[in-house]
């Protein structure tokens, strides 16, 4: 989707600013804003570029890198720890043949880490782009990558 | 019965996804009837029922009601903290997916009594499914006109939006998610002034957690009085556990305050695993006390979270086992805070850091007695001197272990201790 086209949908208030950004980021495929994106959200919504790359640069969710389609987040803290068998971060990394914060060759896949996502009812979890998969095995985990795989190739 | 169901009654009884099946069950039939109360009426059912806030620190609620209601600026706004991030809590989520509509009650009945017309609910962005549902009941609402200009045909206009967290756990503190709302990066602003009287935007603003908005409907239900009744006499009402870790079942329960953390973890949770046993919790989360197993008949209430000096009340409890290492789980806590601190305040974003390294050298086994003290003024000094909540409780799970696994720490370096002896012999 063109910047243009998500900026209409939103008040020129700087109010918006995280939920232009999120919208925006998610409609491209590289997941990533550029420099010269975060001027024209500055100028529309009348702030300082450099407001628009400090609210860019604090957020997690926010990337300057393009990244793959999916991107991947596990967590890796108390709840989901103690309850994961399988060492989900490793088996991933092994899985996808990358190493946390970077992207298979493909462009298919980002790895990153999350903090809590929420989950630790069905832990260990993690989530991709917008989808959360709880309770993971290592049979699992390979069944949901190959489905993201087999999407990618349709 | 162990479980008292006050604000998940409706689950598994209703379809969250239908505004009609909640209507169904007397459904926004507390927001229409206060409409033909009095506001003195209204505050004195909150303030007789002893409500304190459920996002952790156990705040009075009406306290907070009543500074908002007195403000004569203009506009007000409602905010509910859906900024659910604490490593261990889940329950604000089970609701948004499965109650969406009670939340939304409440929020009306908490703009009415203060006079507020514009709310938000700032949900984390991880919680896609609660957005999602929480962004359809909320339209659902608006074609009731129980949202918008004059809601339940009378003369009051109330909307609410959705505002996106983007991946910040301190957004749940309330000043960090003010300016989160304001499209800037999320860093605590210096108190007083309060939000009740210079909150989002400058103006008069109260920000309550998803499960104290859910609470409101049921105490205009029953009454102050009867709400007082159940839970004890300094917590009142009943409390979403969400209970995980190393037990057969995890979930979210609601119990009345009161019940011992046994109780639950052995009824509710039934038990630890199959020839497990437990060796610790985390009370609260990440930013809770590491305790020990034989601790676990302490009830579920503020007054008794208080000597831990955290905010602990927020109902989760991380059951861990005898295959738990102390080291690893502080280990993790600590880098939690690191990665999380906003790094306004020095001593919580060096702090962290330093603490992190020297619970590493606990974690290696090369740890001295040196480093033992060393960690107990890095513990106490971000707990001390940090501007917020977060670095504030960041170091309580060390503060605790400390204090409770003493022998812990004193082991590991023992054991430095040999293993150098057997080196250099």
């Amino acid at each position: 989707m063109e910047l243009e086209k998500v900026l209409e949908r939103f008040p020129k208030e700087q109010t918006y600013l995280i939920e232009i950004l999120l919208d925006y980021q998610k409609s491209k495929p590289t997941q990533h804003l550029t420099e010269n994106e975060l001027k024209e959200v500055a100028n529309y919504l009348d702030v300082p570029e450099s407001h628009v790359f400090s609210v860019v640069s604090f957020y997690s969710f926010f990337s300057m890198e393009p990244r793959g389609k999916y991107i991947i987040q596990y967590c890796r803290d108390v709840p989901c720890h103690i309850s994961d068998l399988i060492n989900v971060k490793e088996t991933l990394e092994t899985l996808l043949d990358i190493k946390t914060g970077e992207t298979t060759e493909d462009q298919l896949f980002t790895l990153e880490y999350s903090s809590c996502l929420g989950q630790c009812d069905g832990a260990p979890a993690i989530r991709i782009n917008d989808k959360i998969y709880r309770n993971l095995t290592k049979n699992k985990l390979q069944m949901v990558l190959a489905e993201y795989r087999g999407d990618h190739h349709a | 019965m162990l479980e008292k169901k006050l604000i998940t009654k409706h689950i598994g009884v209703i379809d969250p996804k239908s505004i009609f099946e909640y209507l169904r069950l007397d459904g926004y039939k507390q927001a229409e009837r206060m409409f033909d109360m009095s506001r003195m009426d209204i505050h004195d059912a909150f303030e007789t029922s002893k409500l304190r806030g459920r996002g952790g620190a156990g705040f009075p609620v009406s306290i907070k009601l009543m500074a908002m209601a007195k403000e004569s600026t203009q506009p007000k706004y409602i905010i509910c903290n859906a900024d659910e991030g604490e490593p261990g809590n889940f329950k604000d989520r089970y609701l948004m997916e499965n109650n969406p509509h009670i939340i939304i009650e409440g929020m009306i009945i908490a703009a009415y009594a203060t006079g507020a017309s514009k709310g938000y609910i700032y949900i984390r962005g991880e919680y896609d499914k609660s957005i999602d549902v929480m962004k359809e009941a909320l339209q659902q609402a608006r074609q009731k006109r129980f949202l918008g200009e004059n809601i339940f045909n009378k003369r009051f206009d109330f909307d609410i939006e959705i505002r996106r967290g983007a991946g910040s756990y301190v957004c749940g503190e309330e000043f960090a998610l003010l300016e989160s709302i304001e499209g800037k990066a999320g860093r605590t602003r210096v108190k007083p002034p309060f939000p009740t009287s210079k909150g989002l935007f400058g103006k008069p603003t109260l920000i309550n957690n998803v499960e104290t908005f859910a609470t409101l409907p049921t105490i205009l239900e029953i009454g102050g009085e009867a709400f007082a009744k159940i839970g004890t006499p300094s917590s009142t009402g009943t409390k979403l556990i969400s209970l995980s870790g190393n037990v057969k079942n995890k979930g979210v329960f609601e119990v009345p305050f009161g019940v011992p953390m046994r109780t639950i973890i052995n009824e509710l949770g039934g038990g630890p695993l199959e020839g497990r046993k437990i060796k610790m919790i985390q009370l609260g989360g990440a930013c809770g006390p590491v305790i020990p197993e034989y601790m676990l008949d302490m009830v579920i209430d503020f007054d008794r979270f208080e000597e831990f000096e955290s905010k602990t009340g927020a109902g989760a409890i991380i059951v861990m086992d005898d295959r738990q290492d102390i080291f690893d789980v502080l280990k993790r806590v600590s880098d939690f805070f690191q990665h999380e601190s906003c790094g306004k305040c020095t001593p919580c974003r060096e702090g962290n850091l330093h603490m992190l390294k020297t619970l590493h050298k606990f974690f290696e086994k090369t740890a001295t007695e040196k480093d033992l003290s060393l960690l107990e003024t890095q513990a106490r000094v971000i707990h001390q001197t940090s501007l917020c909540g977060l670095g504030q409780t960041a170091p309580t799970a060390v503060i605790s272990s400390l204090h409770y696994f003493r022998f812990s720490f004193l082991k590991r370096i023992e054991d430095r201790l040999e293993e150098a002896n057997y080196a250099e012999n």
